[in-house]
């Protein structure tokens, strides 16, 4: 305390505070650790057990996928058992040498630059319409709905005019028809989707009721009945010359099936749009397709991204179903693989199936990650708005 | 109609509202009419009958397993039907039971204040949740249960079970005759425990004690239970497994289609599951939890009478459409062969009867009503459980 030596009031402070150093983080590690970790003895316990668990599941796992595992080879005696690697992890060199089948499947060696153009231009679109701030979204829009899909069947079936041979959908095969098919059933399902939705909002009681009966039969049986359905039931219910070939078959059934789904999504978003909306742009003087295109479309397919990115993941999935109606997508190119005998080891299954988990789980993985980020964009505009 | 009505844009509107649901229904019914028309001439040329009179022929194919009497040189496909239908709904009934309980542990787990739990937890929802049904069914069942080991090195497992690549193979319980006494009294106690559960609840209403109810139901259904089962001379034995040369004889047989399609269709949708309960916990306001501990709850009480309670109205709804997800996913049976209602249909009945309409309706329908019944449920369900706001 220093002296006082004028009149001021005693309670006032005639020097500067000493400025003090920044109080030390409360979250220091071992601060966490003991938060989080060992905060009372049943959590003790809890980790306890949850390092005996990861202890007993990661090494293995990291031994037979990475540190065991055979990278280079030529046939199975590179796989089994030996004396330098008595305990064969995973079997890459099987992945490498069957990889380009796994891709294009029987698609002919000379024309696969079409399947990889067709990648790099279904990429494009795909980046261009996710990416929320890429430029001039509605050309993107015109470009993934109604571009895209002309041109890669031109360029994947083939179209001689141009000098592009054709090349039957039977030789198809690998990832190419999984993204293929799921390609597909997303161009497909979001437009019908849409117009399924809509219709089942209408008021008109005959659309209303074709809508409900259409997405609630969809919804109500197995996608496989479905795929059946549009395999064997289809070729019977259109004229013999105009029966389509199988693989326009699954995508008939994958986009059924998708649009019941996807109508319900819309469904949601456009339950979310207050009234007032449809009130404020009939107020306009909007007519109802105007309204719906103009006002209330584009907030609702805003609002419900997430779901229908979801949906998406879900669709990703369900292709590998194709395989079951005799459809070579990736699954199948696996099965096939899996059964070579030249390179037939004990590991070479389980090798194929964690590739294929893998393929599966990127694609799957990063949609959610992007509509959860989605997701949390839209909270915060929202909690903004609020304000 | 007035001339008003006559002449607004209104009339014209109205006109057009008819038009358009007019038109649509001619556009689908001539599509509908087309393909009767179509199916009925492709059918006649490839000499396929129409009608379901298939029904009642002789199946003649083998199906691996029957919890109904079924034989092949006998049975019509009707019969083979039911066979499929009672194994897709064994399959399903377990799955759902599996799913569940795995499900709202990984759920639980995933809300637990121990970092390390909840982490492993998201892992295990994240991994299961991004790789198709279908690729986990066939790792379950072509890297795991068929790399097992061969009959000859079958592994004896606790209880005289055998495992091996054909299978599981469990001793099988036989009752004695007076194993129905033990039955009745099972039954008596569970009814006495119902009985008692309304009573006290009733009581708690009026005097706002509250009766302890499960250790009673524990000594009604258990310990009776017990002791007749010891009265009675213990009217239960088991008949093993034994390895013969060439299969394993006696036992209940277990086929690893069967335990793989289960043990896939059960970890599969505990991760869809898990999220439910997890938001399901997570919708119930932290106020509640307050408000209980204020009222002098103990925690254990809190989480019983205030959490659950409000947490399951949010989780049953999503809960039941993951239970529907479960049986229509069965059908993937077909991949591997276990003969479920899809595989012994739309797979073995549709290739000897080509009859691809008929067979591929009738499985449709079943899922339907399934699907239906199951939303008429959830409906009275929810009108039930409903917040009645005051």
């Amino acid at each position: 305390m220093s002296t006082v030596a004028d009149a001021s009031p005693l309670y006032l402070r005639r020097t500067p505070a000493r400025t003090l150093p920044p109080p030390t983080r409360r979250a220091a590690p071992i601060d966490w650790v003991r938060r989080n970790l060992l905060s009372s003895p049943a959590n003790i316990i809890a980790t306890l057990v949850c390092l005996v668990f990861i202890t007993w599941i990661v090494p293995p796992l990291v031994r037979f996928l990475l540190i065991d595992a055979t990278w280079s080879g030529s046939d199975r005696t590179a796989c089994l058992a030996s004396a330098t690697n008595p305990n064969p992890g995973a079997c890459w060199a099987f992945v490498r040498a069957w990889l380009s089948f796994f891709i294009y499947g029987f698609y002919p060696v000379a024309e696969r630059w079409r399947v990889d153009l067709f990648f790099i231009a279904l990429a494009f679109g795909v980046v261009w319409l996710l990416w929320l701030s890429a430029p001039r979204r509605d050309i993107g829009a015109v470009y993934f709905f109604i571009v895209l899909p002309v041109v890669s069947s031109m360029l994947l079936r083939g179209f001689p005019p141009i000098g592009l041979a054709s090349v039957s959908t039977t030789l198809w095969g690998g990832v190419l028809v999984t993204i293929v098919v799921a390609t597909v059933g997303m161009v497909a399902s979001l437009p019908f989707g849409i117009l399924l939705a809509l219709g089942r909002r209408s008021t008109m009681p005959m659309v209303k009721i074709l809508s409900v009966t259409f997405i609630e039969f969809v919804r109500g049986v197995p996608l496989i009945t479905v795929l059946f359905m549009a395999s064997v039931m289809l070729p019977l219910f259109v004229p013999e010359r105009f029966a389509p070939d199988k693989l326009v078959r699954a995508y008939i059934g994958v986009a059924l099936f998708a649009s019941a789904y996807m109508a319900e999504v819309v469904r949601g978003g456009l339950a979310a749009i207050p009234r007032g909306q449809y009130e404020a742009a009939q107020a306009l003087g909007l007519g109802y397709w105007r309204m719906m295109a103009l006002v209330i479309l584009p907030q609702a397919l805003r609002v419900t991204l997430p779901n229908i990115v979801n949906t998406f993941v879900g669709l990703f999935k369900d292709t590998s179903l194709v395989f079951i109606v005799g459809i070579f997508d990736f699954l199948r190119t696996i099965e096939a693989a899996r059964g070579d005998q030249t390179w037939a080891s004990p590991v070479t299954s389980l090798t194929g199936y964690v590739f294929a988990a893998l393929f599966y789980f990127v694609f799957c993985y990063g949609m959610s990650r992007y509509a959860r980020r989605i997701e949390a964009r839209l909270r915060r505009r929202a909690a903004v708005k609020e304000r | 109609m007035t001339d008003f009505a006559r002449s607004s844009r209104w009339y014209g509107r109205r006109i057009g509202w008819f038009a358009l649901q007019a038109g649509l229904l001619v556009v689908v019914g001539g599509l509908a009419y087309g393909a009767v028309v179509n199916a009925s001439q492709n059918l006649a040329r490839a000499n396929i009958p129409t009608g379901f009179g298939f029904w009642n022929n002789t199946a003649g194919f083998d199906i691996s397993q029957t919890l109904i009497d079924y034989s092949p040189s006998t049975s019509t496909f009707g019969r083979a039907f039911w066979v499929g239908l009672v194994n897709t709904l064994l399959v399903s009934g377990l799955g759902i039971v599996l799913a569940t309980v795995i499900g709202f542990a990984i759920g639980l787990a995933r809300l637990s204040r121990n970092w390390l739990m909840s982490r492993l937890a998201s892992s295990y929802v994240e991994l299961v949740r991004n790789v198709p049904l279908l690729l986990q069914i066939l790792f379950w069942y072509n890297a795991v249960l068929k790399s097992l080991p061969e009959l000859r090195g079958s592994v004896v497992l606790p209880g005289h079970a055998l495992l091996n690549n054909r299978g599981l193979f469990l001793p099988r319980p036989q009752f004695g005759s007076d194993f129905i006494a033990v039955l009745a009294v099972t039954v008596a106690g569970i009814v006495a425990t119902l009985i008692l559960r309304q009573w006290a609840r009733q009581r708690q209403i009026r005097t706002g004690a509250r009766l302890p109810v499960f250790w009673p139901a524990v000594g009604m259904i258990v310990a009776v239970l017990l002791a007749v089962f010891a009265v009675a001379g213990f009217p239960l034995s088991f008949n093993l497994p034994e390895m013969g040369r060439f299969n394993v004889r006696g036992g209940i047989e277990i086929l690893p289609e069967f335990a793989a399609l289960l043990l896939a269709l059960a970890i599969y949708t505990a991760a869809f599951i898990a999220e439910v309960v997890r938001a399901g916990v997570l919708a119930v306001p932290h106020g509640q939890t307050e408000a209980a501990q204020a009222l002098g709850l103990r925690s254990s009480m809190a989480l019983r009478l205030i959490i659950v309670p409000q947490a399951m109205r949010v989780i049953v709804p999503p809960l039941t459409s993951q239970y529907l997800n479960l049986i229509k996913n069965s059908s993937l049976a077909v991949a591997i062969g276990y003969p479920d209602l899809v595989q012994v249909f739309d797979g073995s009945v549709l290739n000897i009867t080509g009859q691809a309409v008929q067979v591929v309706a009738i499985t449709m329908a079943v899922y339907l009503v399934i699907s239906l019944v199951t939303s008429l449920l959830m409906n009275i369900y929810g009108r039930a459980t409903g917040v009645v706001e005051r």
